[in-house]
Parts: structure tokens; sequence; C-alpha cells
């Protein structure tokens, strides 16, 4: 578990990395945290030429909270992030996704926008991207460009990176504060990859009249799901609860219909049939837990 | 004044350098030593046609590859067989390197050596094998269909059949008012200690001599084995186990190919030569345990009294058998646990199968034997609608039936019999501890609220102290320090500081002023290891017997100088004084300076001890015939046989309806091993026994493919449970039934807590959701399916 010889470079700025990449082309490989990088370079289950370590690079450490989004450089730690409380209230479900990314140590050295281009199909971030219909901003030998999610992600472990770019931060969009969201996964161990996950967002009305959230209603409702396919791709559940009060939510149809466009596989952990109930319970249980979130914090 | 140290709870002496990084590990110990790397078999079996390393031969820093056929004559013969059995009809053991053939992925094929690890893997990657792949036996049934096989000479696969019987079994069964036949599983796990296997060998050309370090658990026999193969004299070869990261049985086996391997390149290549196995490496290299298929006929009375059982079942060794039948032999006698069974057949079949080979972890038989015979009684129970501490209680040994014989011979080759204990004391215990009585009224209420509570018991009684023998070797400096040694080697039990307790009462000196050196074959030369919870029963009496010899010889001395009877003598304070009067006193340094008749003095002290320093008997010798110089003693236990320690566990589970994903809420443990040198040490133990006995029933497996891939070799996929997954707050009473055997009226505490796991959580699991939990471990995607089967009729 010794990683192969490769090149080591340390740029201290965005053009000497994006530069340094481009000159390793598809034998370039950045080091942010490093907690995916490191252990697969020591298993032997990646050689890349060139290890381009961004760590020291100036302005990529910011998160920047505004009206619109929440934007996170690419050397932010998850936990920087995770105790930032600015953009946990500007956006809710960053906190309830990050507390369930495997262990503090290890959100002390991962980097949020390396857990999103490492697009990890249990992943918690990507999931939370796709959510709010986030963007990676992109810098590469010929400029810089924005990628939206989901189609930022690709397949599994694909993200829409070519080669000589690098990620410098991500951005999620906030939220209207009458949406709800949670964020519900069931790992075999705490801080494991989950067997299935999901995160939701459940837009409401707001309460009608003075915070009374029995008139609260649903006016729209999304899921994204984590482990049971190999895209962090959105639900709309729409359909199925627009027009429910929040207090006393329906969920079977939305789960039925949520279920039946899983495509789970079984692995030592789960069967594939324990991945799609599995899903189907979280997100019942998700959606209520989103939904009175929404109306309290409106009511406040 | 000197208060008594045996049974407080004082803490560990290595805790402060082991906390503090201070610790001496194998690896810490390697310093500019080469390194090894070992090219694995990929493959399950397979024949291995051609090995081609010339791609590797320009890798910087490379030093030297050996192939089996590179090696000399002494070393391409198969590994011993460390514990031969007359059963054992069919024994293999492996090659330090394959030759000519692999029977498991991750044998040892090529050795390479270079001047740093990085280097090594470099080289192991462009050595190119050429592999014919055979058809892999995996799964213990498979091998006893016996369609395919491990070893071409050996048709059946298997390597051993053993048959123990008592009373009339088969009789007793047929005659009994209700019978019951079943099938348990259980899989493997593994040791997975912290600190992975690793070997260090410095040869001193010039002197002949080779010492070595190694994370061993029995390291006065690696330096045997290690001098046998080498063809070195025993007195040439030195073995240490510094400080060792955890064991858990794995590194009771020996010697592995690289603990062979790596100190004779260190004789040929004339430089250090270190060996420090990864992760990955040791998840297919290093052995496993626990794979059996139990099948069980019982015959049982109304009350629930069992009146005869047959117990067979098929043990899966994996690829090679180099310990023998210990695992499954235990398994065949522990799993009469703490009833009075009468009529009883056991019968098992030791198959080989293409994995890394079966040796003892952490309980070693005990947890299969205990599952058994626990479901059994939960299985009598629901038949005849009984309570489950009931049927326990009408089958359980009175305090008055001991010493208990069953009949049967157990893995020391000794009678199985008990010798003390209080199980039906123990068991009203536990459910006064757990609230068992109370809990069908708590279960029935968080029914109501829609949650699945269920509560499960296990026992166990566990051999420990098991012989041959183990040495002490106490020792007063001549500055009042205490120097204790024995050979067994410590994982971080706590032996430095139990064993200090003991000899500071003993001679009456402050635990800081003993100093305890395990695991030191140059202290200590005969010896033979940490297993089966022995090293407290065995060298903890022998450093007792050691101890009292110096306070024999420390009574003459001060006898003779204070010209007082040595009745009148007590051991105070790193004194040996004048009872009733304290200022008639000798300090046992100054005894330990005049049990040494010196020529020279190097200081005041030492010149009492010179010739001139005052009158003596011209008609006697300084030293006396059958004296020796010195304030020291050695001495040896012997037992006549094991020692029976016992315990009982319950646990309270909640099992979420939904997900089916399971909660423990009350852990409760009974314990009885004896008189407790150090009750907070014993707890120790037990805490860390459940937290393995968790990931054993919960979490972990070894997850082999029909192809005999490992498929989890990481703690990425092989789940062993973190702090959040053991239970918070486990309460511990503890019984004290001395032992009979021994002086100290100890017994072991090492494994007890990993013992009842299986069993436990099966029992709670299953009463937590009505059905029949009859293999482990269990996941929650497993008990999903299990739920939804036990739903659906029958489709047949």
């Amino acid at each position: 578990m010794k990683p192969p010889p490769f090149r080591y470079v340390a740029p201290r700025t965005v053009d000497e990395a994006v530069t340094a990449l481009a000159d390793a082309g598809v034998g370039g490989k950045v080091l942010a945290g490093g907690q995916s990088l490191v252990p697969l370079l020591n298993m032997r289950l990646v050689a890349p030429s060139t290890i381009v370590d961004i760590n020291g690079v100036a302005g990529l450490d910011a998160i920047e909270v505004d009206d619109d989004a929440v934007v996170v450089g690419a050397t932010v730690r998850h936990r920087e992030l995770e105790r930032h409380p600015s953009a946990v209230d500007a956006l809710p479900v960053l906190r309830q996704a990050l507390v369930l990314v495997a262990h503090p140590v290890i959100r002390n050295r991962g980097t949020v926008v390396g857990s999103l281009v490492h697009a990890d199909p249990a992943a918690e971030l990507p999931a939370v991207l796709a959510l709010v219909g986030g963007s990676v901003t992109l810098v590469g030998p010929d400029g810089r460009r924005e990628v939206t999610a989901p189609a930022c992600f690709r397949s599994a472990m694909e993200f829409d990176l070519r080669p000589g770019e690098l990620a410098v931060a991500a951005t999620f969009p906030r939220l209207p504060v009458t949406t709800g969201t949670a964020f519900l996964e069931l790992a075999r161990r705490h801080g494991d990859y989950a067997m299935a996950g999901v995160c939701v967002a459940v837009d409401t009305s707001g309460p009608v009249d003075g915070g009374d959230r029995d008139h609260a209603t649903v006016t729209g409702a999304r899921a994204v799901f984590i482990g049971v396919s190999d895209t962090p791709t959105p639900i709309d559940l729409g359909p199925h609860l627009v027009g429910q009060s929040t207090t006393s939510l329906d969920t079977d149809a939305a789960v039925e219909a949520a279920r039946s466009g899983l495509a789970p596989t079984t692995d030592i952990h789960a069967t594939a049939d324990y991945r799609r109930h599995l899903a189907g319970v979280l997100l019942a249980r998700a959606l209520v837990a989103a939904a009175p979130t929404s109306v309290a914090t409106v009511a406040a | 004044m000197t208060t008594q140290l045996f049974g407080q709870s004082i803490a560990r002496k290595e805790d402060r350098r082991l906390l503090t990084g201070r610790g001496r590990f194998v690896d810490d110990l390697a310093h500019d030593a080469w390194e090894v790397a070992v090219v694995r078999s990929p493959h399950a079996h397979a024949r291995v046609r051609d090995i081609d390393v010339l791609a590797a031969l320009d890798v910087d820093d490379l030093v030297a590859i050996y192939t089996f056929e590179d090696l000399p004559d002494r070393m391409r013969q198969p590994l011993p067989l460390l514990i031969p059995h007359p059963a054992l009809t069919a024994p293999r053991t492996q090659f330090v390197l394959a030759n000519g053939e692999v029977n498991h992925v991750g044998e040892a094929v090529v050795l390479v050596v270079a001047r740093t690890r990085y280097a090594a893997e470099d080289a192991v990657d462009r050595i190119r094998v050429d592999y014919e792949v055979m058809d892999p036996v995996v799964g213990v049934e498979v091998a006893a269909a016996a369609d395919r096989v491990v070893h071409d000479e050996i048709p059946d696969n298997v390597a051993a059949h053993l048959v123990q019987e008592i009373g009339d079994p088969r009789a007793a069964i047929e005659a009994a008012p209700h019978r019951l036949s079943f099938r348990l599983d259980i899989e493997r796990s593994a040791s997975t200690p912290l600190e992975t296997r690793g070997v260090l060998a410095r040869w001193d050309a010039d002197e002949g001599h080779l010492r070595l370090y190694s994370s061993t658990q029995a390291p006065t026999s690696v330096r045997a084995a290690v001098a046998t193969i080498l063809e070195l004299d025993f007195q040439k070869v030195e073995c240490i186990a510094p400080d060792v990261g955890g064991g858990f049985g794995v590194k009771i086996m020996h010697p592995w190919p690289e603990e062979v391997l790596v100190p004779w390149a260190a004789t040929v290549l004339g430089h250090d030569v270190s060996y420090t196995e990864d992760r990955r490496e040791h998840f297919v290299a290093a052995n496993h345990e626990r794979e059996q298929v139990q099948h069980l006929d019982v015959g049982f009375d109304d009350d629930g009294r069992i009146l005869g059982i047959d117990f067979t079942f098929l043990h899966d060794h994996g690829a090679y058998i180099p310990y023998g039948l210990i695992v499954p032999i235990i398994t065949s006698t522990q799993f009469l646990g703490p009833y009075a069974i009468t009529d009883y057949r056991v019968e098992f079949t030791s198959l080989y199968t293409n994995t890394v080979p079966v040796t003892p972890y952490r309980g070693a038989g005990r947890p299969q034997g205990c599952f058994a015979m626990e479901r059994l009684m939960d299985k009598v129970a629901a038949e005849l609608d009984l309570d489950r501490v009931a049927v326990r209680r009408a089958n359980l040994i009175q305090p008055d039936q001991f010493p208990y014989e069953f009949g049967l011979t157990f893995q020391d080759g000794r009678p199985y019999t008990y010798d003390s204990g209080d199980f039906p004391g123990s068991m009203d215990t536990l459910v006064d501890l757990v609230g068992w009585d109370d809990f069908p009224a708590r279960q029935a209420a968080a029914r109501e609220e829609g949650r699945l509570l269920g509560i499960g018991l296990a026992t166990y009684v566990e051999g420990t102290g098991v012989g041959p023998y183990e040495g002490g070797h106490v020792l007063v400096e001549p500055t009042g320090r205490v120097q204790v040694a024995t050979g067994l080697s410590s994982q971080g039990q706590g032996h430095e500081t139990v064993f200090a307790q003991i000899v500071a009462d003993i001679l009456g000196v402050a635990i800081d002023d003993v100093e305890v050196v395990v695991g030191d074959s140059s202290r200590m030369q005969y010896a033979v290891g940490t297993f089966a919870s022995r090293a407290a029963v065995m060298s903890g009496n022998a450093i007792a017997k050691a101890a009292h010899r110096v306070r024999e010889r420390a009574l003459e001395l001060a006898s003779a100088a204070l010209e007082v009877d040595p009745a009148d003598l007590e051991f105070v304070d790193g004194q040996v004084r004048v009872a009733g009067s304290p200022d008639t006193a000798l300090a046992l340094k100054m005894l330990a300076t005049l049990s040494n008749p010196l020529r020279y003095a190097f200081d005041a002290d030492a010149a009492a001890a010179t010739q001139f320093a005052g009158p003596s008997d011209e008609t006697r010798p300084p030293v006396a015939d059958g004296v020796a110089p010195g304030l020291e003693g050695t001495d040896f236990y012997s037992p006549i046989r094991s020692t029976f320690a016992n315990g009982m566990h319950a646990v309270v589970v909640e099992v979420d309806p939904d997900t089916s994903d399971v909660t423990i809420l009350d852990y409760a443990v009974v314990h009885d091993c004896g008189r407790l040198i150090n009750p907070a040490i014993v707890a120790g133990q037990v805490h860390g026994g459940v937290g393995q006995g968790v990931g054993g029933a919960l979490y972990e497996r070894m997850a082999y493919d029909e192809h005999g891939q490992l498929l989890n070799a990481s703690f990425m996929d092989f789940l062993m449970p973190y702090m959040t997954e053991v239970p918070d707050g486990i309460r511990i009473d503890h019984l004290e039934t001395p032992s009979p055997l021994n002086p100290l009226g100890i017994k072991g505490a090492g494994e007890a807590g990993v013992i009842p796991s299986a069993a436990v959580f099966a029992a709670a699991i299953e009463d937590a959701v009505g059905v029949p939990v009859d293999a482990m471990p269990i996941s929650p995607s497993d008990l999903h399916h299990l739920r939804l089967a036990a739903d659906r009729p029958d489709p047949t």
C-alpha cells in the first residue's frame, strides 16, 4: 500500500495549477483533501503521472454567502462549511448533508468541491448540488466554464471535467424560505457510504394566516437519491404531493413512483431489493421531516 | 504502609507509554532495514507455470528477488504442523513460497527485498507470474460435496473427522417426549488487530547470531521454529515481541512464511531486513476463523430438560491446517456450556477450501459452540412455550456438582472437567441486572407505539489457562528495583500491571519499583505463548511462585543479618523488618547486595558485601552449596488441566420495523473468572470482547465470491464496528468463584466478552421480530429478507 512513483507539483496560483494539469494531460490528478485520492494511490488503483497539489493555491479557500447562493472554493473542507453559520443558515440542507459525510476526521481534510468532482454515486454533496440546481466552475487552458447539476454528473465516478481543467468553486443556489429540506440515509456503520439515502426539498405555500401550520400546503417537491442510482438525478414528486397539507402528508404515491425509477444493485452490504425498499422508507420519512421544518421556519 | 494491590483497579503501568506514542512496535525498530514485499496469488486455485522477473530488475533500489526455486533445501519443506492429532489424517501446510501451486488468494509466491517498501512494491508490480487457473473450492458444503478438490491427493477434501460421545445420545433422543432438528450457519471473520503482522531480523555475521523481532503472541516458539528451519543453535537465535498492537489469536499462528523468509534473507544479504504487512495483505495472507455449518438433533422433556444431543458440523479450515484441530475441538466441547448434558454425541469434519487458513481468533471455536447451544435452548423454550431462562435453569450444573466431569477430552488433551462456578447464581444475577422479568411489559408497551424490542441471553463456559506451562523470573536489583520477566508476550492486555501487582504484594514493594518484561526470549527462554486466556493464570502463578522464592531467600538473608527468627519478619515498604519493631529492618536492596558476596565495591552499599566488610564464618564458603548468588528466583507453573471461567450476557435490541436496522439498547454481562487481580482491566477485557462480538454478530464477514475472491479486503468494506456501533454503558457484574486449581485462584478473562455475541444477538433479534434467526452475522438487508420470507407463504 505504497503509491507508485509520480511527479509532484505544488502551484501557487490557479494559472500555474492549470498549466501543470495541462502539461500532464490525462496523467494529471488534483490533490486537495486527498480523502479518496490517497487511498486509491496507496492501493495502486490509480497511477497518475503528476499530482497537482492545490492546497497552496491562493484564493481557493473562501466561502461566500450572498442573497442568491453559497459559493464554496476548491480547498474548503467539509468541516469548514459545516461550521460556517451563515452558509448553513442560508442553505440548511448543506449542514443536513455534511454531518452525514464520513467522520469528523475525514471531514477535517476532505473538500466539498473534491467530493463533487469525484462523483461517487453514494456521496452526499453531489445530491445536494443536484437538488438545488447548483453548478461547478472549471478553469482550463481554454478558459473558464460553468457546468450545472445534474448534467455535470455524467455517470458513476465521472464528472464533466476535461484533461487540464481545475474545479475552482461550487455554487449552491439558495432555496426560498418556504422550501423545507431534509437528508436521510442509512449506512451500515456511522459514517460509511449509505446503502441508500435521499435528500428532499418540499416547497410550500407557507402559513396562510399568522403561522398556523395546519394551513401550509405543498406546492412542489423533489428528491435526489444516493447509493441507488449511478447519478444524482432529481425526481419530481410534485404530481404526487402538491396540494397536500404539510402536517398530514400521504407519501405512498410519491414513494411508489420514486421506487420504480431507481436502479440499485446488489453488493456485499445489501441486496438491490432491500436498497429499493430502504430508499422508499427514507423518502417517506424525509418528506415528513422536510415539510414541517419549512412551516416552522417561516412561522419563526 | 503497603496496601494489598491484588484485587485493586490500579491504573495500567503501560498506558503512559502506549497512549503518548512511546510504544515500541516492530516497525519502529526497523530503522534502515531493507524492506520486503511479496508477490501474492491473485487466484484462489492455480498452478504456477512460470515466473518472469526480468521487468523488475531495473527498479531502482531493488536488492533481491527470490522464488521457491531460489531457496535452499531446508526452506523448501512445508511449514510445520504445529499441533498434530491422531484424527488429523490428511494434514497439509503451506510452503514459505508457492511450490508450483497456490491454494488461496494471497498465498505468497515471490519474495522481493528492496531498500524501501516503495521500491519493493514497484518490483512486485512488474513481476509476471503465469498461472494455470483451476476450479476453486469455496464454501464448506462445496468442499464436502467434493466435486472438485483443493489438494489433488485428498479426494474428499477432508483433513480430519472426529467423533466424541458420552452416554447414549441416539437412544436418549429417540425416547424423548419432544425432539427438534435444525441447521445453523456462522460465517467467517478475523482477528484484524490494529497492528498487522511484522518481523525484523538483525543478523550479526561476526557472532553468527540472529536477533529477531516479531509481532507475535509466541516469541519463544517463533525462535524455536526459525532456529530449526535455519539450522541454527537455539542459543544463537533470540526472539523479542516488543509492544504488539493487538493479536486476538491471529498472532499465535507461527511461523508465518515471512517470519522464516525475512531472517533467512537477513543472513544471506548480511543486512537488517524487515517486513511490515499492509492492511490489504492482512485480509488475504493472515488467518481467519469462525465458519461452520451445524446440524443439531435434540431430545427433551416437558420441562425443557435436555435428554440427548447429536451435534454434527462441518468446519472450514481453509487451504491449509497448520494449527491442527484446536478450533473444532473447542467447539465440540465448549458447546456444552454450563449445562449438565449426559448424553451427547459430536461429530465434526474439517474440510479444505481454497480460502485463507483458519486458526484461532479470540474465542477460538467457542462462539460457534455457544451459538449452537444457546440457539438450541431458545428453540426448546419456544417449542414448549416456556420462559427461556426457565429452560436454562432446568439444565444448569449445580454448585455442589464440581468438579464436574463430562467424560470428554479438551483441547489440552486432558479431561474436560469444570473446576468451579456458580451457574444458578450467575443466572439470578443476570436476570436482575438486565430486568429480564420486567421485559415482557416493556416489550408490550413499545409494541403499542409500533416499536419492536427484543431481549436475548446466552451463557458460556470458557476453558482458560491451558498448559503446558509458563515461567516467571523475579530479581531484586541492588537498587531495590524489582525486575520481573515471563516469556509470553503482551498485545495490550495489561500484563505489566497485573504481574507487578502480584509481585509488589509478595515482596512488599511499591508497584512503581516493579518492572515487568514480557516476550523476550533472552530474559525467559522457556515459555509457551499468549492464547486461550492463559497469561494471567499461567504467568501470573509462575511469577507468584518465583516471587515467593525471592521472599524465602530474603527471609534467610535478613534473619541471619538481623539475628531474628524468620517468622518474626514482615515485608513492608521495600524493607524486611521485625513485626512490631519497625526500626529493626533491612532494605530489600541491601539484602540484594548482601546476597551476592563481592570482591569489588563500586559504591558504599556494595562495600558491605566485600570480603573485609565485617566478621564472617570462616568455616563456610561465601556462597553455600545449593544457593545461587543474587536475590532472584525462577519458577514455573504447570496446571493439571484447564480452569473454567464462565459468564452470561443479555442484550436488549430495537429493530426498526421498516428498515430492519438493529439498535442496541442495553447490554448486561455477568462474569466469573475467579479472583480478580485488577477489576478495571477485566472490565476492559469484557468491554473489548463485547465490541468485537458486536462486530461478529452484526457487521463483520469475509465475503468470498464463488471464485474465491475476497470482496471486502479493506476496512471500508470489512465492517469492523466503530465506537459508534459498540453499546454505551455495558453493565458488568462480577462473581468471584475461585479456581481450586492454582494458588492465586484465578481464571482467564481475555476471550470471555466475545463468546456469546452471535447467540445473544440472534436471540434478541428473533424475540423482536418473531422470526427464527439461524444464521449469523445478520445485516439489515438479511433481516429484511428473512422477515419478508416469513410473511410470505411458502411458494411450493
